[in-house]
């Protein structure tokens, strides 16, 4: 607020020298020679850094293909003479200010022998695809006769959806500060994963995980795209070779060329339905952009893999190799661009039989999972329907297209259906410290990049511990600290909840044991006594209660330490768990421009446990806010003949402002789920999805244009 | 080739010009002086985040050359609180939800207090009907059409518009006020 709280590229050290990145041009190829004679002349050059100088190194460990890796691609980093993606990174300059880096680096020249690269999407889709694999399975269902079916179904929508690069665009661009001191590198980092980069940084340097300290303290917004990335990486390098600390801080146009996005995806979306609405086939298939090695499938068709009970289903994803960076999870990957598909395609049905859309997606809610037979943890959605529907007046809609004019401007209501897949990692854990004046240490390796999980880990703690939250002391992102919370996004929430859960249990036990024979807990077991007023005491006679503070002084404790685990989510194994949300939208589309103005957004949301109102209303309100942009704005343009991103910049690459984003009302229901611990299933992504379908059935209603190619820019309404 | 005599005051205190030219307001703030609260989101006058106030004017910052700023009054965030506490709009922030990782955060607030200036100027935006108005009123539309220079992902208009309109209602917002708050607190 005072604009006082250190974010990465504030970090500095003395000595410090900055560096700029000179990027390549071509999408594939060979570097023959780099010369850079004249960037050495320049004032203030230090040091420069390319493929023939470059410390060896591994390659970037991708998600997933180790606990603590978090890198989106598995390449090596300037480690060869190859030239894998236009933008990637050739040189490194580093000079003793930031204008005489950049300026140096402008010298460098680079000589580069091009290769025929796979540059557009239907290059690449005619080159052959692949089927995608996700968790080693190929995404590729089949239950039933889809095609048959559909073919014979009373009633049939079978369309072609198209959704574009995006990029994540937090306002604060990546950024990192590097020392070395002897053989440990200190590393002040803008990311999402600190323990994660610690490792990763480690394992492609050659040293031990425990010799890289990495802290992230702020975070300027990351929304998936501040994992482990290729610019720690030469930051670090860099530095050991020049034998200075490196502040490496990206230009808005660096992010674009080095950390990817969403990827591109063309998706096939046909349901079946008999007469009386009930789908009969539901067949979600498609091709996404993607890399080899990335672990991000982009994979649209989740969202029908649950969302409704249908007769017959048919699941299919298809990757299409390019040679560009890799995509990056994006805010509810896969989700957001396939609820888009999924939501817009059940509108037209709901149209082709003149059944209103509400109904029609409550007529076909599932008894229990449809992919894998298991009883749903706690499904809501059609409450929420029934709330959201209410407080949004969807009553006072005209089911006609095109009906409702004010002037110049058409009048629609849309609605659409999302959900997020509950997740919770093995292995998180916390390490708790409570001191004998009954104040709480909690040292927990997650990460608040705005999504508030400070304040809610803080009340959780307190909660649970019946202190109040200013005696909980919360030390988050640093990768020194012995807890870890492998989970991001949603799951950290969860993941962390159930950490917490577990280190209430711990704690009881432990100062049970600490109690003396005079104390009025004497002879109690941990069944029968519970944290009350900053201490425990027993559940059903809370007058027989001792402080915490009085429990380690009487037993000469200073302070008392445990190391609490979630454990294994085994609910998971037992239940099939979402979020859900009903999202509702009004537009207003220009007749005669096409300009479209979303006037009303609503989430009615079923999420569990609600753990804080304020910041899970604005974890809400910014989901929305950016699916407004994946419907209406938002699209990285790549030029096709050579895969270089023309819109590198925030005046160029449209995210929603102040006056596109109206006030944005949010509900839920506050069911807890009594299989999630705490109840709460997590709410980061969720109400990215359902939006962008509820935006364009909006403009479907208002202006009777199908748009199935986001984003819904003027000219496909005209 | 530029003006080497004279210093730019900022939040008060007399700083000489950079001896590069190329140095921008907005790293002069960040780099040489350690004033970070000033953020770089593009450096390309797309985002609003270096947004500061020059002789109460808003500027984006990174499309400043310091040099050209000698003998000016430029005022940064870690200037708008006084000893005595937070700048109402800092206050308003807090209470609305105005932030979610609060990197836009100073730019938001010193664009709206330099908005307030031009309201009380009579610059009208693209939205005001009344170009002939001497007393433009800050409407909701009003409000978001001229602070639409100053981006935010996390997605917390709602909160960033209500803190402006509530602090601009109770006449707090305006430059003048704003500098009259620091004087106070000098
Ligand atoms: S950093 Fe100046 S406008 Fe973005
Ligand atoms: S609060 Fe994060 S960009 Fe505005």
């Amino acid at each position: 607020m005072r604009g006082a709280a250190p974010y990465a590229a504030e970090f500095a050290f003395d000595g410090m020298v900055y560096a700029a990145l000179v990027f390549s041009t071509i999408a594939k190829g060979r570097i023959v020679a780099i010369d850079t004679s004249a960037a050495e002349s320049a004032p203030g050059f230090v040091h420069v850094m390319s493929h023939y100088n470059a410390p060896r190194m591994k390659p970037m460990m991708p998600w997933a293909s180790s606990e603590k890796a978090a890198g989106n691609d598995a390449l090596p980093i300037m480690q060869d003479d190859r030239i894998r993606w236009n933008g990637q990174p050739i040189a490194v300059v580093l000079a003793e200010t930031q204008e005489q880096a950049d300026y140096a680096a402008s010298l460098v020249r680079a000589t580069c022998e091009a290769e025929p690269a796979t540059t557009s999407f239907a290059q690449a889709k005619a080159n052959g695809t692949e089927t995608a694999m996700l968790g080693g399975q190929p995404v590729h269902i089949e239950i039933g006769d889809a095609e048959a079916a559909l073919a014979t179904a009373a009633v049939s929508v079978d369309a072609t959806f198209h959704t574009p690069y995006q990029n994540h665009n937090a306002i604060e661009p990546h950024a990192v500060t590097v020392a070395w001191h002897g053989d440990e590198l200190e590393v002040h980092d803008a990311s999402q994963s600190v323990a994660h980069n610690a490792w990763s940084l480690a394992t492609m340097l050659g040293i031990d995980e425990h010799q890289v300290h990495v802290t992230s303290p702020y975070v300027g917004g990351a929304f998936g795209g501040k994992f482990m990335g290729t610019h720690q990486v030469l930051a670090a390098a860099a530095s050991r070779l020049a034998g200075r600390p490196v502040r490496l801080a990206l230009s808005r146009a660096g992010v674009y060329r080095l950390v990817g996005g969403r990827a591109l995806t063309e998706q096939r979306l046909a349901i079946g339905a008999a007469r009386d609405g009930r789908f009969v086939a539901l067949i979600h298939t498609g091709t996404s952009t993607h890399i080899p090695g990335s672990p991000h499938p982009e994979l649209a068709q989740f969202v029908s893999y649950s969302s409704y009970a249908t007769d017959t289903l048919k699941i299919d994803l298809q990757w299409a190799y390019l040679d560009m960076v890799a995509n990056a999870a994006m805010r509810a990957p896969g989700e957001a661009v396939g609820s888009f598909a999924l939501e817009s395609a059940v509108d037209e049905v709901a149209v082709a039989l003149g059944m209103d859309p509400i109904e029609l997606r409550i007529r076909n809610e599932p008894a229990t999972d449809p992919l894998s037979g298991l009883p749903f943890s706690s499904r809501n959605i059609v409450k929420a329907w029934r709330a959201g529907a209410k407080r949004f007046g969807w009553e006072r809609r005209n089911p006609t297209p095109r009906a409702v004019r004010e002037g110049d401007w058409l009048i629609g209501m849309g609605c659409g259906a999302g959900s997020h897949m509950y997740a919770r990692e093995p292995g998180g854990s916390a390490r708790l410290t409570l001191a004998g004046d009954g104040t709480v240490e909690v040292a927990i390796a997650a990460h608040d990049a705005g999504m508030g999980t400070a304040t809610v880990q803080t009340q959780i703690i307190a909660e649970q511990l019946a202190l109040r939250p200013e005696q909980i002391e919360l030390r988050l992102a640093d990768s020194a600290l012995p807890g870890l919370v492998p989970g991001v996004g949603s799951s950290q929430t969860t993941t962390a909840a159930a950490t917490t859960v577990a280190a209430k249990h711990e704690v009881v036990a432990e100062l049970l044991k600490l109690v003396r024979g005079d104390s009025p807990l004497a002879g109690l077991t941990a069944d029968d006594v519970t944290p009350r007023d900053g201490g425990l005491a027993k559940i059903d006679d809370p007058g027989r209660h001792e402080s915490y503070a009085s429990i380690l002084t009487r037993a000469g404790r200073d302070e008392l330490t445990i190391d609490a685990s979630g454990g294994n989510p085994t609910e998971s194994e037992q239940y099939s768990m979402y979020s859900y949300g009903a999202m509702f939208c009004e537009v207003r589309v220009n007749a005669i421009t096409g300009e479209t103005r979303v006037s009303r957004l609503l989430g009615s949301m079923d999420c569990g446990r609600v753990m804080n109102a304020r910041t899970a209303a604005g974890q809400f309100r910014g989901g929305m806010i950016m699916a407004m942009g994946l419907a209406l704005t938002e699209e990285t343009l790549y030029d096709e003949r050579t895969a270089r991103i023309m819109n590198p910049s925030l005046a160029e690459y449209h995210i929603p402002v102040h006056a596109d984003v109206p006030k944005i009302d949010v509900i839920w229901t506050g069911i807890p789920d009594p299989h999630a611990p705490l109840g709460a299933r997590g709410i980061g992504e969720l109400s990215m999805n359902g939006t962008a379908a509820a935006i364009a059935n909006a403009i479907y209603n208002a202006t009777g244009k199908r748009v199935r190619q986001l984003p819904i820019t003027l000219d496909k309404l005209l | 080739m530029y003006a080497k005599s004279g210093a730019i005051r900022i939040n008060g205190t007399p700083v000489p010009p950079p001896d590069d030219p190329r140095v921008s307001l907005l790293d002069l703030l960040r780099e040489t002086l350690g004033l970070h609260g000033t953020k770089k989101g593009c450096n390309q006058g797309g985002c609003g985040a270096c947004t500061v106030l020059v002789d109460d004017e808003r500027i984006v910052s990174c499309l400043a050359l310091a040099v050209q700023y000698t003998g000016r009054d430029v005022v940064t965030i870690d200037a708008l609180a006084g000893e005595d506490g937070l700048h109402p709009l800092q206050q308003a922030f807090i209470e609305h939800d105005g932030f979610q990782c609060g990197y836009c955060t100073p730019g938001q607030i010193c664009s709206a207090i330099g908005m307030a200036g031009e309201l009380e100027r009579g610059v009208p935006s693209h939205v005001t009907s009344d170009l002939s108005a001497k007393r433009i009123e800050l409407t909701d539309d009003e409000l978001r059409e001229r602070m639409s220079g100053n981006l935010c992902r996390c997605g917390a208009h709602n909160g960033i518009v209500s803190a402006i309109a509530q602090t601009h209602r109770a006449g707090q917002l305006s430059p003048r006020s704003s500098t009259k708050a620091r004087r106070a607190a000098r």
